[in-house]
């Protein structure tokens, strides 16, 4: 067992009786377990198509780490932002993107979200507050204060919640975020996506901390608090916590949510599973079997009688379906034109607005 | 009409838009409070508030960060970098989000920002602080580079600027902050795009932008009176987007160019303008090209070798003669 195996035990609090939670009808708490499984089911559809060469690049998927993304877009309300890294499609479904436009990014299409712009690190829709999809590890985190500081600036009640890895922890930038954040009182959350690696690199050999990586927060004066990222009650009661001192005190928190990453780093990841490699079999199998995100919900749900084995197996069925017909729809969807590669460069050029049309902007002829 | 600070006609740049436009705001270091390092904001803060005229700490990429971040929701941010030089600090955060992410988002994301701030050399202050980015933000597909020479232009262009839809890198120098030009009092705005024919002439024409084009003002005026030399006088203003008709029209007429600029020789703008006036121009030309940039080697400190190191009136004059 690699010395990075995190033992979090399945937690003893029963979230599900969080104010939070409670209030959930039961057709609520099934959109919360589809909304994982559609990630769960949209990665493994991915997975394959990347393997039958339809794309090119990276491919991070999000396995296993389903709760952290479904349970914070669950807590979104009309003034709440998302923005995250490149292992960004569990946050873009999460948000409400669909998978057709997601799964013909990846293909490179015309249809897909960026218009092929973009590709798998690169996904957003702001019409959903969803900012990206950012492929610079911890650039994203003065975005995220930017996102904040404009819902204060406005005057709405809102939150940036910013999403990083464990590995991010370490890009300078995050620190200068966190000493504005808390000196400008914005409600910005940070969210450390803690799945015990950064590429091949344990959290041990990566980060000195004490207790933990949030607790780096205290330094600024900011609120922290780590949990669990097993059971999706527990992500979404700990998230409104940092919600509410959002919304109500327009203070910053960081919130560091224990989780693991089934596959590799990338598709290019060779070493995640193998003998020699950074990480052992055993420890893979122990997650997948204690603290699967899909199975612990699955499970609560039918024991509190909300779904039954029958109804899971349907609705699975149904999400590879609509997964699969999604790399069909990629599959035939036409490559951008050429003519586009210089378009959506400048919005001025875009719109053909007077500023658009005067000066070169281009430099191709 | 009004003789006035390059300074201020910026801080007339910022009060008017301010008073415009409730989603601008000025951040940066010092901006507020102490009314910028260089007294290019004085007075807003007393004027516009916290909530408006922002300090930041010193977090360069933090607070150009921030602001871009806060564009895509709709603010519109002038941010002052203390130096231009500061933004390698900031470099992931212009060039891999501010000028990226309308792109990578297929369009659906754009970033009304203003960065700005004094990027030149010539006050010895050595290699770190005399940094002259534009050619490497200019080759940046996404972003903007403006580089005004006088007050008229620094007002005109900032206003243009605060008011464009894309990422305007605006490079301002701290040689040219208490000289003064005629302002006029009545607003006006000028285009991003629009070179700007400082002088006529019919013999050579001389391409720069920023200080460098005051230079060539200089030069123009000697060659006139001492070579008998007619030279046409062209300030760029704006490097991207790039007044390419106003190059050609005024290379056709003349069929001479020399091209100035206080940036380093290699890929510098020049190297930019000359391989256009290679492909379009080259029948019209009765002699190469000539660039003067400041000499190939950081920014040297020693006050009397560091004028040397800039190009100086008598350095085009002596590239001129050697074609004219
Ligand atoms: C500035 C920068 N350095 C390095 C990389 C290469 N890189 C991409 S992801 C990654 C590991 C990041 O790990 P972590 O933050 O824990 O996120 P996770 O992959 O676990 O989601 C590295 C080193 C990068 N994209 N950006
Ligand atoms: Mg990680």
């Amino acid at each position: 067992m690699a010395t990075s195996a995190k033992s979090t035990d399945i937690s003893k609090t029963d979230f599900g009786k969080s104010p939070i939670n409670a209030r959930l009808s039961a057709e609520q708490k099934l959109k919360l377990l589809t909304d994982m499984v559609r990630i769960r089911c949209f990665e493994n559809e991915s997975v394959r198509q990347y393997s039958a060469g339809k794309m090119g690049g990276f491919l991070h998927v999000y396995n296993g780490q389903e709760a952290i993304a479904t349970g914070c877009a669950s807590l979104m309300g009309d003034d709440d932002h998302m923005i995250t890294a490149y292992r960004n499609h569990g946050h873009a479904l999460g948000v409400g993107m669909n998978m057709n436009e997601c799964m013909a990014e990846l293909f490179g299409k015309a249809t897909g979200c960026s218009k092929g712009k973009g590709g798998s690190m690169h996904f957003f829709a702001p019409d959903k507050n969803y900012w990206g999809g950012h492929g610079i590890v911890g650039g994203q985190t003065p975005l995220g204060l930017g996102l904040a500081y404009a819902l204060k600036y406005k005057g709405v009640k809102g939150a940036a919640m910013c999403f990083m890895g464990d590995g991010a922890v370490n890009q300078g930038c995050l620190y200068e975020s966190l000493n504005m954040a808390s000196l400008f009182n914005l409600p910005v959350i940070y969210i450390i996506e803690n799945n015990g690696y950064s590429m091949g690199t344990s959290l041990e050999r990566s980060s000195a901390f004490k207790s933990c990586l949030a607790e780096r927060a205290a330094g600024f004066n900011m609120e922290w608090a780590q949990c669990a990222g097993t059971d999706i009650y527990e992500v979404r009661a700990s998230v409104q916590v940092a919600m509410e001192r959002a919304h109500n005190e327009s203070r910053p928190t960081m919130l560091e949510i224990d989780t693991y990453r089934y596959y590799g780093h990338s598709t290019a990841d060779a070493k995640h599973n193998v003998v020699g490699g950074y990480r052992e079999r055993e420890e893979i199998d122990f997650y997948k079997k204690n603290h699967d995100p899909i199975n612990v919900f699955k499970a609560k749900l039918i024991a509190e009688g909300v779904l039954t084995e029958e109804q899971f197996d349907t609705l699975e069925e149904g999400i590879k379906a609509e997964a699969a017909q999604s790399a069909v729809f990629a599959d035939e969807s036409p490559y951008p034109e050429v003519s586009s590669i210089t378009e959506d460069v400048y919005y001025e050029v875009d719109r053909q607005t007077e500023a658009g049309r005067t000066g070169k902007h281009f430099f191709n002829d | 009409m009004a003789l006035i600070e390059y300074r201020d006609a910026l801080n007339q740049a910022f009060d008017e838009e301010l008073a415009r436009d409730e989603n601008v705001v000025l951040m940066g270091e010092e901006v507020a409070q102490y009314d910028g390092a260089y007294k290019v904001t004085k007075g807003l803060w007393k004027k516009w508030g916290d909530k408006r005229v922002m300090d930041t700490p010193i977090s360069e990429a933090a607070f150009i960060g921030m602001g871009i971040g806060a564009s895509m929701l709709g603010i519109r941010p002038v941010m002052e970098l203390m130096f231009w030089s500061f933004a390698t600090v900031a470099w992931d955060q212009i060039i891999n989000n501010a000028a990226q992410v309308r792109y990578m988002s297929g369009g659906l994301i754009n970033c009304p920002i203003v960065i700005r701030g004094p990027a030149n050399g010539g006050t010895n202050v050595g290699a770190t602080h005399s940094h002259t980015h534009e050619n490497f933000l200019a080759n940046v597909p996404g972003l903007k580079v403006v580089c005004p020479a006088t007050a008229y232009d620094a007002k005109g262009l900032m206003k243009t600027a605060i008011r464009d839809n894309d990422p305007v890198m605006f490079m301002e120098n701290t040689l040219l902050y208490g000289e003064k030009w005629e302002v006029p009092e009545e607003e006006y705005l000028i285009p991003l795009g629009k070179a700007d024919v400082k002088r006529e002439g019919t013999d050579i024409t001389l391409i720069a932008h920023g200080r460098a084009a005051l230079t060539a003002l200089r030069a123009a005026e000697i060659l006139a009176a001492e070579h008998n030399i007619s030279a046409e006088v062209i300030d760029l203003r704006s490097i991207r987007p790039l007044d390419e008709e106003a190059i050609l029209a005024s290379v056709r007429k003349t069929h001479r160019a020399v091209l100035i600029e206080e940036n380093k020789p290699f890929c510098g703008v020049g190297a930019q303008i000359s391989s256009i006036l290679m492909e379009k121009c080259f029948d019209d030309l009765d002699a190469p090209v000539l660039r003067i940039s400041s000499i190939d080697a950081p920014a040297i400190y020693s006050p009397e070798l560091e004028r040397k190191q800039l190009p100086r009136p008598l350095d085009i004059v002596a590239k001129v003669l050697s074609i004219c």
